[in-house]
C-alpha cells in the first residue's frame, strides 16, 4: 500500500444483530453491559428504547436491529448494551450478542455496495471482510435520530 | 513552566481577590450613601481599594496602580475627616469603583477602558484629592506623601509611563541603603524588581554588600544576607522612592538620604531611619526594628498602611477574605462531590428497597441503622449543597451600577433600593441569573419610570425607586424588580399585539392576560427602540432563561403605581422535591412545586367538553383535566378518570389545570439528571431522575405539558406568535 495511514491496525468489536454481523471502532466503546429494562421517553422514535440509569448518568438505548430496519429486539437479560461514545454523548447500542475483537487495518474496510439499499447506507460505513464473513462497520454519528423527528 | 503556570495561577487569585475588594467597596459606598456607614466602613472601603493597588503594583498593572492610587488618595482624605462626604464626591466615588472594576476587567484581559472617561475621573479624584492635600500641615497618611503636594505625585506616574527619566535641572540626587530582611523573601518580594522600579525614576546605581554573608555551611537558604548601596540621580520627591517601596516597608532597614542642597550625607537629611545600621545582620535586626517608635517622617504612611497589612500578605494580593475562614475550592471539585453524594442517595435508597424486599428490615435492628443511613445520607447532601450556595449580594451589586449608569443615560433620577441581599442561592442560579435581571432592570428604568417631568406632573416624587428584593419562599427563592412609574400600558400593549399579529383583534383578554402578552417573542412596546433597552432581545428571552432555571416569572402591575416582575427560582438545580406517580406503568416525578393539590375525581366531578376535552369541577369552578398519559403518548385510549388522581397545578399560563395520572406512589426528593447530557431536551419532560430501584423516571415538566393542551385565548396568541 502506498498510504503509510491505510496499513495501520485497528481494532473493532464485531456484535450480532439477528444473523448479521456489525462491528464498531473499539476506541469509540467505552463499556459493554447487560440489558436491564428502559424507561420509555415520549415523543421518542420507536428505535428509541428508552433510558437506562448507567451508574447515575442517563444513558439512552438504541435498538440496533429496529434502527436497521430488521424487527424490533425481544430484549432479554443476554441481550447486551455496548456503551459508545458518539461526540460528546454517549449511547447505549442493543444488540444480541458480542462476539470477538477484530484487528484489522484501515484499508481492510471496503466501501459498500452498490446494490445497498438507502435505508443501510446511512447507517454503515463500510465492510470489512474476514474469511468467508462479512461485517459492516457501523456509522455511530447517524445512529441518534435528528433533531427534528423528536420535534413533532 | 511550571512557574508560568504558578504566576498564572497567582494572578487569577489577585483578580477572584479584587472581584470581593469590589464588592466590599461597593457595598461600602452603598452604606454611605443610605447614610448608615461609619468610620469602619470607610476604612473597609480603603482596605479595599488599597490592596487592589497592592496586588496590581506587583504584576506591574501601572494604570490600575495609577487610578486605584487617586482613589485611594481621596479615601484616605475622607476616612481622615480632611473633606466632608458630599452627594458630588459620593457620585464621583461610585463612579470611581466603577472604572476601577472596568480597570481590573480590563487588566484581566476582557473588555475596554474608556481612557477619556478614566481620565476624567482620574482628574476628577485628583482635584478632591487635591485641594486639601495642597496643605503642608496635611499629614496625608498612606501615600508617603508627607508635606508634599499632590500634584507632583500625579506627574510622577506619568513619569513611569516614559520609564527611565533623564534627569533634569531639578534633580536630586539620593543615597539609598536597603537591607532586606529573610521576611521580605518570604512574602515573595523581590529585590530585583524593586531595584528595577527604582531604575525607572531616573539615573542608578547599585552597589550589593555580600560582607554579611556567611561561609556556605552557615549559610540559612532562607535567610537574607545582602545589602544595597544605592546612588539615584532624579527630579522625584523622596516619596516617589518610598512608594518603590511601598510594600515591603516593614521587612527591611531601609535609608533614603537626600544630597539635594549641597549637604551629601548630613544626618539631619535622613529620612527615613531605622535605628540599626543598614548593615546589621539581618535575622536579627527583625526585634530591633521593631521595638522602637517609627522615625517621625515615615510614622504617618506605616501607621496608615497598617490597617491594610494587619494581615501583611494581604498587600501581595494573597488575603483572605475579611469575614471568618474560607478556602478556595475548585468549582470542579465540589460539583464532583455533589454528583457523588447524589449517587450515595441513589444507593442508599436502593439498598432500603432490596432489605424491604428481602425481608430483612422489619425482622432486625436493621431498619433502625437503616433510617440512620438515610438520616446521615440526607444530611451530607443537605452540607454539599449548602457550599455551592451563595449570596445574591453580589448580583445585585452589579445591578445597582446598571442603574446607576442608565439614570445618566436616561436622564432620569432613580434609586436603587435593595432587599434580602443575604439570601442565598445556588451559584449556578446566580451566574445564569445574571443576564435576564439585567434586562428586568433595564426595562424598570427605561420603561417602566416615567421621566422627570411626567412624574412631577403625576404628583410624584422626581426620583424613581426601583426596588430589587430577594427571599426564600417555600423551598424557592423568590426575586422581584418592581418599579414606582406608570405602570403598563394596557391599552398599548393591546394595540401593539395586534399590529404584530399576536392576537386577534377583537380577543377578550384579562388584564393578566395583557400583561402576559410582554413575554411573547418579539414584542416590545416602546414605539422608539432605544439603545438601553431594546438590544435584540425582549422578555421573552428573559422568560426563557428563567424557565430554563426551573422557574417562574410573573407580572402584576397597577396603572399609574408600577409593575412588579415576580421570579420564583429553584434554590439548586441538582434536587427537587417531586411526587412520585405511575401513568400507564410507566412512573413520573411530577414537582412538588407545581402541585396545589391533589383530589380523587367522583363521576359528577367530571364533564366531558367537545370531543376531546374535559374538565373537571374545581372550587366552584372548571379546571382543564389534562390526561397525562394521552399527553405524553403512553397510551393511545384516554384515561378513566375515576380510577385515577387528579393533580391541581398552578402554572402562569392557566391558573388551575387538573392532570390525570394512575395512582401517586411517593413523595421524595429526587436528584435531578440531564436528559440533555446523552439526548436531548424531550418536550413535556423536564429532567430524568433515578428511583431506589435504580431505574431511571422523568420529570414531568408540567409548564409545557400545560401549554400545550391549553385551548385558552393565551394558547391561541402564542400558536400564532410561533406561525408568523
Amino acid at each position: 500500500m502506498s498510504n503509510a495511514s491505510a496499513t495501520v491496525a485497528n481494532e473493532f468489536i464485531a456484535f450480532r444483530v439477528g444473523t448479521q454481523e456489525f462491528c464498531v471502532d473499539i476506541m469509540s466503546v467505552r463499556e459493554i453491559r447487560g440489558w436491564t429494562p428502559a424507561t420509555a421517553l415520549p415523543h421518542a422514535p420507536p428505535y428509541l428504547r428508552g433510558v437506562i440509569n448507567l451508574r447515575g448518568s442517563v444513558l439512552p438505548i438504541v435498538d440496533l436491529a429496529q434502527r436497521l430496519s430488521f424487527p424490533r429486539t425481544g430484549a432479554t437479560q443476554r441481550h447486551v448494551i455496548i456503551v459508545v461514545q458518539v461526540e460528546n454523548q454517549l449511547i447505549g447500542l442493543l444488540v444480541d450478542a458480542v462476539s470477538e475483537i477484530l484487528s484489522q487495518t484501515t484499508d481492510a474496510i471496503k466501501p459498500m455496495p452498490e446494490v445497498a439499499t438507502d435505508s443501510v447506507k446511512s447507517f454503515v460505513r463500510g465492510m470489512l471482510a474476514i474469511d468467508d464473513r462479512m461485517i459492516g462497520l457501523i456509522r455511530l454519528d447517524a445512529i441518534m435520530p435528528p433533531n427534528i423527528e423528536t420535534a413533532a | 513552566m511550571a512557574t508560568v503556570d504558578g504566576m498564572a495561577a497567582i494572578r487569577e487569585t489577585f483578580f477572584q481577590e479584587c472581584a470581593e475588594q469590589l464588592t466590599e467597596v461597593e457595598a461600602g459606598l452603598a452604606a454611605m450613601d443610605e447614610g448608615t456607614a461609619d468610620a469602619e466602613t470607610i476604612n473597609a472601603v480603603f482596605r479595599a481599594v488599597h490592596s487592589i493597588k497592592g496586588g496590581a503594583g506587583a504584576f506591574q498593572l501601572d494604570r490600575l496602580v495609577r487610578f486605584a492610587h487617586a482613589f485611594e488618595t481621596v479615601l484616605d482624605l475622607l476616612r481622615g475627616g480632611k473633606i466632608a462626604l458630599s452627594e458630588t464626591l459620593l457620585k464621583t466615588m461610585f463612579h470611581s469603583n466603577d472604572a476601577l472594576a472596568d480597570l481590573v476587567a480590563a487588566s484581566r484581559g476582557g473588555g475596554e477602558v474608556d481612557e477619556r472617561r478614566m481620565d476624567a475621573l482620574t482628574d476628577e479624584l485628583l482635584s478632591v484629592g487635591g485641594g486639601p492635600a495642597a496643605d503642608p500641615a496635611k499629614p496625608s497618611a498612606a501615600d508617603q506623601m508627607d508635606g508634599l503636594d499632590f500634584q507632583p505625585i500625579t506627574l510622577s506616574f506619568d513619569e513611569f509611563g516614559l520609564g527611565g527619566a533623564t534627569p533634569d535641572p531639578r534633580a536630586i540626587a539620593y543615597s539609598i541603603t536597603f537591607t532586606p530582611r529573610a521576611e521580605l523573601y518570604q512574602k515573595g518580594n523581590e529585590t530585583a524588581r524593586l531595584l528595577r522600579r527604582l531604575g525607572q525614576l531616573g539615573e542608578m546605581t547599585a552597589h550589593c554588600d555580600a560582607s554579611a554573608l556567611p561561609p556556605i555551611d552557615k549559610l540559612d537558604p532562607g535567610g537574607a544576607y545582602l545589602s544595597w548601596r544605592i546612588e539615584l540621580t532624579c527630579d522625584e520627591g523622596p516619596a516617589a522612592i518610598e512608594e518603590v517601596f511601598d510594600f515591603v516597608v516593614d521587612d527591611c532597614e531601609l535609608t533614603i538620604v537626600s544630597r539635594q542642597e549641597d549637604a551629601p550625607r548630613s544626618e539631619d537629611e535622613v529620612r527615613v531611619v531605622s535605628p540599626d545600621s543598614p548593615l546589621a545582620e539581618a535575622p536579627r535586626s527583625d526585634v530591633a526594628a521593631n521595638s522602637p517608635e517609627p522615625a517621625p517622617n515615615r510614622s504617618a504612611a506605616i501607621d496608615a498602611a497598617r490597617p491594610a497589612a494587619e494581615k501583611p500578605a494581604g498587600d501581595h494580593g494573597k488575603s483572605e477574605p475579611a469575614s471568618g475562614a474560607t478556602i478556595r475550592v475548585d468549582l470542579d471539585r465540589v460539583d464532583r462531590l455533589i454528583n457523588l453524594v447524589g449517587e450515595l442517595v441513589i444507593n442508599q435508597a436502593m439498598l432500603s428497597q432490596k432489605m424491604m424486599e428481602a425481608g430483612v428490615a422489619r425482622t432486625s435492628g436493621i431498619d433502625t441503622v437503616l433510617g440512620a443511613l438515610e438520616q446521615l445520607t440526607r444530611e451530607i447532601q443537605e452540607g454539599v449543597m449548602a457550599t455551592r450556595a451563595q449570596p445574591v449580594k453580589p448580583l445585585f451589586q452589579r445591578m445597582a451600577r446598571i442603574v446607576r449608569e442608565l439614570a445618566e443615560e436616561t436622564k432620569k433620577s432613580v434609586r436603587l433600593r435593595t432587599d434580602g441581599e443575604t439570601t442565598e442561592v445556588d451559584r449556578t442560579v446566580i451566574e445564569r441569573l445574571a443576564d435576564p435581571l439585567t434586562h428586568m432592570i433595564r426595562n424598570a428604568v427605561d420603561h417602566g419610570l416615567e421621566t422627570r417631568e411626567a412624574r412631577l406632573a403625576a404628583g410624584k416624587p422626581e426620583q424613581g425607586e426601583v426596588r430589587l428584593s430577594a427571599a426564600h419562599r417555600s423551598g424557592r427563592i423568590v426575586i422581584e424588580v418592581s418599579d414606582d412609574g406608570g405602570g403598563i400600558n394596557r391599552a398599548k400593549v393591546r394595540a401593539k399585539a395586534v399590529e404584530k399579529d399576536l392576537i386577534q383583534a377583537d380577543a377578550q383578554l384579562s388584564d393578566g392576560d395583557l400583561d402576559n402578552l410582554l413575554f411573547l417573542p418579539g414584542f416590545s412596546t416602546n414605539s422608539t427602540v432605544s439603545s438601553i433597552s431594546g438590544r435584540g432581545v425582549g422578555m421573552d428571552v428573559v422568560k426563557r432563561s428563567v424557565q430554563a432555571l426551573g422557574g417562574r416569572i410573573s407580572i402584576a402591575s397597577r396603572p399609574g403605581l408600577g409593575s412588579t416582575f415576580c421570579m420564583s427560582l429553584p434554590l439548586t438545580l441538582a434536587v427537587l422535591d417531586g411526587m412520585v406517580v405511575s401513568v400507564a406503568d410507566e412512573t413520573f416525578v411530577v414537582p412538588l412545586t407545581a402541585i396545589v393539590e391533589t383530589l380523587r375525581p367522583k363521576k359528577s366531578d367530571v364533564h366531558g367538553l367537545g370531543v376531546e376535552s374535559r374538565v373537571i369541577a374545581d372550587r366552584g369552578g372548571f379546571a382543564p383535566l389534562i390526561d397525562v398519559g394521552r399527553e405524553l403518548g403512553c397510551r393511545a385510549d384516554p384515561a378513566d378518570p375515576l380510577a385515577g388522581v387528579a393533580l391541581v397545578v398552578e402554572t402562569e399560563i392557566s391558573a388551575r389545570c387538573a392532570l390525570l395520572v394512575d395512582a401517586i406512589h411517593d413523595q421524595r426528593q429526587v436528584v435531578i439528571k440531564s436528559l440533555e447530557a446523552n439526548y436531548r431536551n424531550v418536550p413535556g419532560i423536564a429532567a430524568a431522575t433515578i428511583l431506589g430501584d435504580g431505574r431511571v423516571a422523568l420529570i414531568l415538566d408540567v409548564d409545557t405539558i400545560v401549554a400545550n393542551c391549553s385551548r385558552g385565548a393565551f394558547a391561541s396568541a402564542q400558536v400564532l406568535a410561533a406561525a408568523s
